[in-house]
């Protein structure tokens, strides 16, 4: 490649670099092949795959239960929406109603985990572009979401927290509280943080017009959750296939209209303030009773097959389970919404600058974890 | 509270249980041993005499279970069979392609499922086609552009071959590996890395297992 460099160096013309997979801006390990003329990007190819533990290979070896922990680490910023789809795919098959105590549980842990991805995302995505400040802002209110996260099931990041047939625990005194505090003071901090970009001149030069993706190509890539909101097209499992008790609280689904990283951007942090508003219902309405179904010891589904998803912050994240009647399962697949997504990458920054490129990894969410499972 | 009493009818399955417990109706689902939701015939639904319809022979067989209907197509109509699904049909978004090993079958040892969804409606298909070992499947990027990867993870994983596909190569395993981890016959401790891997610095059946080589 040195060479090649050197060839070209004079006029100018083509040459491959390699970004990643050691790079900061990549989000973990994700290593692309760009081939750049200058400055412009002529195409990307990315390379995956640093990060395959063999998850589905290890779902095979376990009971259902322990499967659960081996979703944590898929999405490790989402691991309470990672065990939402396993448990809910099994329980579909088992055809188990939950309490509405866990359904409501389930939720507001759900919705808090995606405010804890989404200021993931927006904190890393900044500081990609430049901007450093939101960087410490956004962590510390994470924190307090996974410190509300340690008092109920004792973990901050793979947190382990759902069973089939509900959830492990009930609630400690005061966590409903402490929850409600917390999400008091929330939305004035997604007002401070929108003030500090939004209308910031660099964030829109950077973002406003960077890694396009029109709504039928956003179709047609299988994009789901922000990145296909934002080029327009509403559209939300929570939505389209209720699950839990999602039909029984009010939320929109913000859209963007240009399909750039500046609309995903403000999609998503519409998507906080509307988790919040989530929370903020279910805590209201949150029923008293069990929060475990009568379910048997052993988790034995029938023979079948089911496809069971739910809306991650990052997009559908699918479980297909096939079930041979005993009390391993017989094949579990993950459709992984990071996979998918990151695949319509090189149509987006195809024409753009090479520091583009550091913005729609950004604006996809990716994590490495859930593409390499 | 009030919200418990107003999805409890919802939620509540009919005629499952026996007649003889009479307080046991009143209990609420979750209380109630669970009853699994029983696949039966589907040929006559309506997802899938559409398809019948627009393409006959098309339909090999179709079962519901949980509201998910599963229409098996003979693997030489597949790539006819998703070209008038997604073109005459409006299933535009490919959401899922996997495979699963049944060793031994006769019929064929892999099935590749394709799980479809149709904004229109937002309802979704489940194709499956039984493939030998020894068969190609057609690749459907062609159709929808999203098969790409998906199919890639299936050729990695199963090793089954997409003939069509622009770029088949291994996605999530390294180029040079060898084996298809997710078949059934794939020991779950790995295969032996060192000597499988570097042939020429390892003898056979040398250098480091993985694993810890225990098993």
């Amino acid at each position: 490649m040195e060479t090649a460099a050197l060839k070209t160096f004079a006029d100018a013309e083509e040459m491959e670099v390699s970004f990643g997979p050691q790079h900061p801006s990549t989000h973990g390990v994700l290593r692309l092949m760009v081939k750049v003329d200058g400055e412009r990007i002529l195409d990307a190819k990315p390379i995956i795959g640093y990060l395959h533990r063999g998850t589905e290979k290890l779902f095979e070896r376990e009971t259902y239960n322990g499967c659960i922990p081996h979703t944590d680490r898929m999405d490790y910023t989402a691991a309470v929406t990672n065990n939402q789809g396993l448990v809910g795919a099994v329980e579909k098959l088992m055809g188990i109603t939950i309490p509405p105590r866990a359904a409501y549980l389930r939720m507001i842990l759900a919705e808090l985990q995606r405010l804890a991805s989404h200021l993931v995302w927006l904190a890393t995505h900044a500081l990609d572009i430049g901007a450093q400040t939101p960087y410490f802002y956004c962590f510390e209110e994470r924190d307090k979401i996974l410190d509300l996260f340690e008092e109920y099931c004792g973990a901050r990041l793979t947190t382990n927290c759902m069973r089939v047939g509900g959830m492990p625990y009930d609630l400690t005194d005061g966590w409903t509280d402490r929850c409600r505090a917390f999400i008091n003071q929330f939305p004035a901090k997604v007002e401070d943080w929108e003030r500090l970009l939004t209308k910031n001149r660099i964030w829109r030069e950077r973002t406003v017009g960077v890694g396009v993706i029109s709504a039928a190509d956003a179709v047609e890539w299988g994009l789901t959750g922000p990145p296909l909101r934002g080029s327009g097209v509403r559209w939300d499992i929570r939505k389209v296939f209720p699950y839990d008790r999602y039909n029984e609280v009010e939320f929109d689904v913000p859209i963007g209209t240009n399909g750039d990283t500046y609309d995903r951007y403000l999609v998503r942090m519409e998507e906080m303030r509307q988790s919040v508003r989530i929370i903020r219902q279910c805590l209201d309405r949150l029923p008293d009773g069990p929060v475990m179904a009568k379910v048997p010891k052993v988790i034995k589904p029938p023979k079948g097959e089911v496809y069971f998803s739910v809306e991650g912050p990052k997009g559908e994240l699918g479980y297909y389970l096939v079930s041979d009647g005993g009390e391993k399962p017989y094949r579990l697949h993950v459709r992984p919404a990071c996979f998918i997504n990151l695949q319509a990458l090189p149509d987006m920054v195809r024409g753009q600058l090479v520091a583009d490129l550091v913005a729609v990894i950004g604006t996809l969410d990716i994590v490495l974890g859930e593409i390499d499972r | 509270m009030a919200d418990d009493e107003k999805v409890a009818p919802k939620a509540s399955r009919t005629g499952d249980g026996p007649a003889a417990d009479a307080p046991a109706a009143s209990k609420p689902p979750w209380e109630e041993k669970p009853v699994a939701p029983l696949p039966h015939d589907a040929t006559s639904h309506p997802q899938v005499a559409e398809l019948e319809a627009a393409l006959p022979g098309a339909v090999a067989g179709a079962v519901e279970l949980a509201g998910q209907v599963t229409v098996t197509v003979p693997l030489e109509m597949l790539l006819l069979a998703c070209q008038t699904l997604k073109e005459t049909l409006g299933y535009g978004f490919l959401v899922d392609l996997t495979v699963v090993d049944w060793p031994g079958r006769e019929a064929g040892r892999f099935d590749v499922v394709y799980w479809l969804h149709r904004h229109r409606d937002e309802a979704r298909l489940r194709l499956k086609v039984m493939v030998a070992e020894t068969q190609e499947v057609p690749s459907v990027t062609g159709v929808w552009k999203v098969a790409n990867w998906m199919e890639r993870e299936a050729f990695d994983m199963f090793g089954l071959y997409f003939a069509g596909h622009p770029n088949l190569e291994r996605i999530l395993t390294w180029e040079g590996f060898s084996g298809h981890p997710l078949r059934k016959d794939f020991p779950i401790e790995g295969v032996d890395t060192g000597a499988a891997m570097y042939p020429d610095i390892f003898p056979p059946g040398g250098g480091p297992v993985a694993g810890g080589g225990e098993g």
